[in-house]
């Protein structure tokens, strides 16, 4: 055999190899993205404007916080739908904790905790009771939020200290605080499911739960982990929420909560289980705030923006089936 | 080699009684019989696979004809043919000596021909009557009102006239497998089909309902319906059919009445190499050391009363008995998925206790009997999969290196010839027996000492069984312990030391040496003293 075919080879054995892979779907979604922000820098004189660019990076920022827990989750093939509400209660225990003790550490422990908490009680129902995570999530959803308008009682909490605030608001060497934590927990997520094995561990069990148990990967004390750490990551931004918006009430959760779901579909993830990524649902919290962003700049009627957020959904996930297809011919 | 009910009962007075007509319905062997549907030359290529080459094949009214081959070899292809499931690139179909064209399922069901595949189709909500007659409701006269009585009269002779009396009003997820293979049989007969295509109907049936399911082909047989019946089931070839057809690599290798041929060139025609059956003889005795594995008095809540066996290193142990004796629940027992109500498990001389990670880890592999389900993820890697026990042994500090995981796949890849180009393709798109390849490999890499293997060949062409059954010896050469359970005999007596017999939850025999035979087997399974 020649040098020449055998290297010709081994390149075509690469592209195989490629083919239908995760970076192949990164890539995919960052061209979307550069498409949608080319357009809109031709389209409008404001987009690529500094002011512009920090306020897009700071609501992306605050839906990948949200998403990144719901990721983990959508891994292993469950979902949880009480992300939102758990915002909504984390962000309004902050603020009470805050107003009661006057201690900034205190209330941010308290939001993480509450955050944690819930994605604890998930996680047993999902993984002792065996509920059916949609059921489960549904439940805990409403239970959050009534506690949330129980607690607040329909009043607002607002006037949080500089410190507090500078979690949503503030700068750090130039760049918006939450971006700077978005970066941090990106990393963390990406090197947790690429380099750890548990990371790996959830793909498996989201691939084939069954096959994960009876391979002694364990299963149960791994979902525990993964709801944990979405209701976590649900606490958390319901504090940088808290801090952007500088008040708290018991609404603000509702409307995330399906906005999420589509940042991390746009995201490869698969409600099927065993797909999705990190920089995945980066690229598709950009995606989404970036379209929502355009059709503010080009003036297009609000009320449009659940559609669009809609056809965005459609269009991901209709170029994921078209991959797949591909895929599968071969 | 002689199937199973006739070895079961050796006197031939008393067997299931729905066999009792069999002797008498067996048409003469060569039958002067119209021909029902004739193939003649057709070619079909996908990209890349020529899968099926100028095939012909001739179906006489009342008679079985079987179609073997192994995977990939084109039965499928053909079968989806004639049902119009694919369109052919050349050749003719005749029905009746008529060419006539099938482009759509609907075609073939106008014409007579009925498949029944693995995968049933019945709605499991609605009714025995109603999945009988789906899209075909008999009317009342008054629009869009279903005459329910006559729907269920109906349903019911035909079942009758095949050999199930059963509620019709019932609820289709009502019946056992066996059972609902009967209604989408009864629903092909409505349909007045002449041609009936039955593709592995055995795979999820016990030996008793095997049995039923042969008697009512016998009785289709002598109403004059053609049968094409796929298996790879030797014995069941052997017992149904009247002209076998070989398929190998897309192309008609062989046709014959089965008194014209035998089993081992029926082999050799579907290999294309002769294949030893799994035998002692030659083997290098191997040194046995003590018993690693001790269950003593064993009980579970899935239904073992009191087994007690021992496993010993270097030893292949198998286990036998019917489906529902408990072979399974002995293995999940062990594996630690069902607590052990009562009794005691003993592993390198310490009681087993802990979940099944922890099982794992102290050395214990089970190779499952579904292994789609079970023992593959299928959307991932070959790589992927060969890790998913290993993580905790190859990557102690939960730092996972993609270098070393892909050495390892590489080095398990070698290793176990899996046949693929690279360890990046998905799992799923592998034959049955690289599929069980892989599986054995991701418990090679966990440093397995004992090996559970579930129904290791089951779904496996027969090259590829003998590769598995070679990896199952080198595995005890090496001192490690293999539990074979299987419902192949031959396998069983081929390969194991010892054999333990299951009936009922409960240890009805051990064999070994000289009383290791298929009908001591069977004996101690049935209960036949």
């Amino acid at each position: 055999m020649s040098e020449a075919t055998r290297s010709g080879r081994d390149w075509h054995s690469a592209i195989d190899k490629l083919r239908g892979s995760e970076i192949e779907s990164i890539f995919l979604r960052l061209a979307v993205l550069f498409v949608v922000g080319l357009f809109l820098t031709i389209a409008t004189d404001t987009f690529l404007t500094q002011t512009n660019l920090v306020n897009l990076l700071r609501q992306a920022s605050l839906m990948f916080l949200l998403a990144a827990g719901l990721t983990l989750v959508l891994i292993v093939g469950g979902i949880d739908l009480s992300v939102g509400a758990n915002l909504a209660l984390s962000a309004c225990l902050t603020a009470g904790v805050y107003k009661a003790t006057n201690s900034v550490p205190l209330a941010i422990a308290t939001g993480l905790a509450t955050g944690a908490a819930i994605g604890f009680v998930n996680s047993l129902l999902v993984a002792f009771l065996k509920l059916p995570p949609f059921l489960a999530t549904f439940a805990t959803l409403w239970v959050c939020q009534g506690l949330a308008f129980f607690y607040m009682s329909g009043s607002v909490i607002y006037g949080f200290p500089p410190e507090m605030r500078a979690l949503g608001s503030g700068f750090w060497l130039g760049i918006p605080v939450p971006v700077i934590l978005m970066t941090i927990i990106l990393i963390f997520l990406t090197v947790f499911l690429r380099r750890s094995t548990i990371g790996h561990e959830l793909y498996a069990i989201g691939s084939n739960a069954t096959a994960a148990r009876l391979s002694g990967i364990p299963v149960r004390r791994r979902l525990i982990l993964v709801y944990v750490l979405s209701g976590l990551t649900a606490g958390f931004a319901g504090i940088v929420y808290l801090a952007r918006v500088n008040s708290a009430d018991a609404g603000v959760g509702e409307p995330l909560l399906l906005p999420v779901i589509a940042v991390v579909l746009i995201g490869g993830a698969s409600l099927y289980g065993g797909r999705g990524s990190a920089i995945g649902t980066l690229s598709g919290a950009l995606i989404l705030t970036a379209v929502l962003n355009g059709m503010n700049l080009l003036a297009i009627d609000s009320n449009l923006q659940p559609m669009a957020a809609g056809l965005v959904v459609l269009l991901a996930l209709a170029l994921e089936a078209v991959s797949k297809k591909h895929q599968r011919k071969k | 080699m002689g199937n199973l009910a006739e070895r079961l009962d050796p006197d031939g007075g008393g067997r299931v009684n729905a066999d009792v007509s069999l002797q008498g319905v067996r048409p003469a062997q060569v039958s002067p019989a119209p021909c029902v549907l004739s193939v003649k030359g057709i070619c079909k290529t996908y990209p890349g696979v020529q899968a099926l080459q100028n095939v012909d094949l001739d179906l006489h009214a009342g008679e079985v004809h079987a179609i073997m081959g192994e995977n990939g070899a084109g039965k499928s292809s053909l079968i989806k043919a004639i049902v119009g499931a694919i369109t052919c690139d050349s050749g003719e179909i005749r029905v009746d000596g008529t060419p006539v064209s099938i482009n759509t399922p609907a075609d073939a069901q106008t014409l007579g021909i009925a498949a029944i595949h693995q995968e049933l189709s019945l709605v499991p909500h609605l009714s025995i009557a109603q999945n009988v007659f789906l899209g075909r409701e008999p009317m009342t006269g008054v629009p869009f009102m279903v005459d329910h009585r006559k729907m269920a009269d109906d349903a019911a002779a035909i079942l009758h006239d095949i050999g199930l009396d059963c509620d019709v009003g019932a609820k289709a997820d009502s019946l056992k497998v066996a059972h609902q293979q009967v209604v989408e049989i009864a629903k092909a007969l409505s349909q007045n089909a002449r041609v009936l295509i039955l593709d592995e109907p055995t795979a999820s049936l016990s030996d008793r309902e095997a049995d039923a399911l042969f008697a009512m082909i016998d009785r289709l047989r002598a109403k004059g319906t053609a049968i094409v019946y796929i298996s790879h089931r030797m014995n069941e070839i052997g017992r149904l059919a009247d002209r076998i057809t070989v398929l190998r690599d897309g192309k008609r290798v062989l046709s014959a009445t089965p008194s014209e041929i035998s089993t081992d060139e029926i082999i050799v025609a579907m290999v294309g190499r002769p294949v030893a059956q799994p035998s002692k003889e030659g083997r290098a005795d191997r040194p046995v050391g003590d018993a690693v594995l001790e269950l003593e008095d064993v009980w579970t809540g899935t239904g073992l009363a009191g087994i007690t066996m021992s496993i010993r290193a270097g030893e292949i142990v198998g286990l036998a008995g019917l489906v529902g004796s408990g072979r399974t629940e002995v293995a999940r027992a062990i594996f630690g998925v069902d607590p052990v109500l009562a009794g005691r498990i003993d592993w390198m001389g310490a009681p087993l206790t802990g979940d099944t990670p922890e099982r794992v880890k102290s050395g214990i592999a089970l190779v499952p009997e579904d292994r789609k389900e079970q023992g593959l993820c299928l959307e991932q890697t070959i790589s992927q999969n060969l890790l998913h026990a290993s993580f905790w042994k190859v990557f102690p500090k939960r730092l996972f290196r993609p270098s070393r995981a892909r050495s390892i796949s590489r080095d398990s890849i070698a290793k176990l010839r899996v046949a693929t180009p690279h360890g990046e393709k998905r799992v799923g798109l592998l034959s049955g027996g690289n599929q069980q390849k892989t599986v054995i490999g991701k418990w090679l890499n966990a440093d397995a000492r004992l090996f559970i293997f579930d129904e290791p060949t089951r779904g496996i062409d027969i090259g590829a069984k003998a590769e598995i059954v070679d990896l199952m010896i080198a595995l005890v050469e090496r001192g490690n312990s293999v539990l074979m359970i299987s419902s192949e005999l031959p396998e069983l007596v081929g390969c194991c030391d010892r054999v333990y017999v299951l009936r009922e939850g409960e240890v009805a025999g051990e064999l070994a040496d000289a009383d290791l035979t298929e009908d001591a087997i069977l004996r101690l399974a049935m209960h036949h003293d």
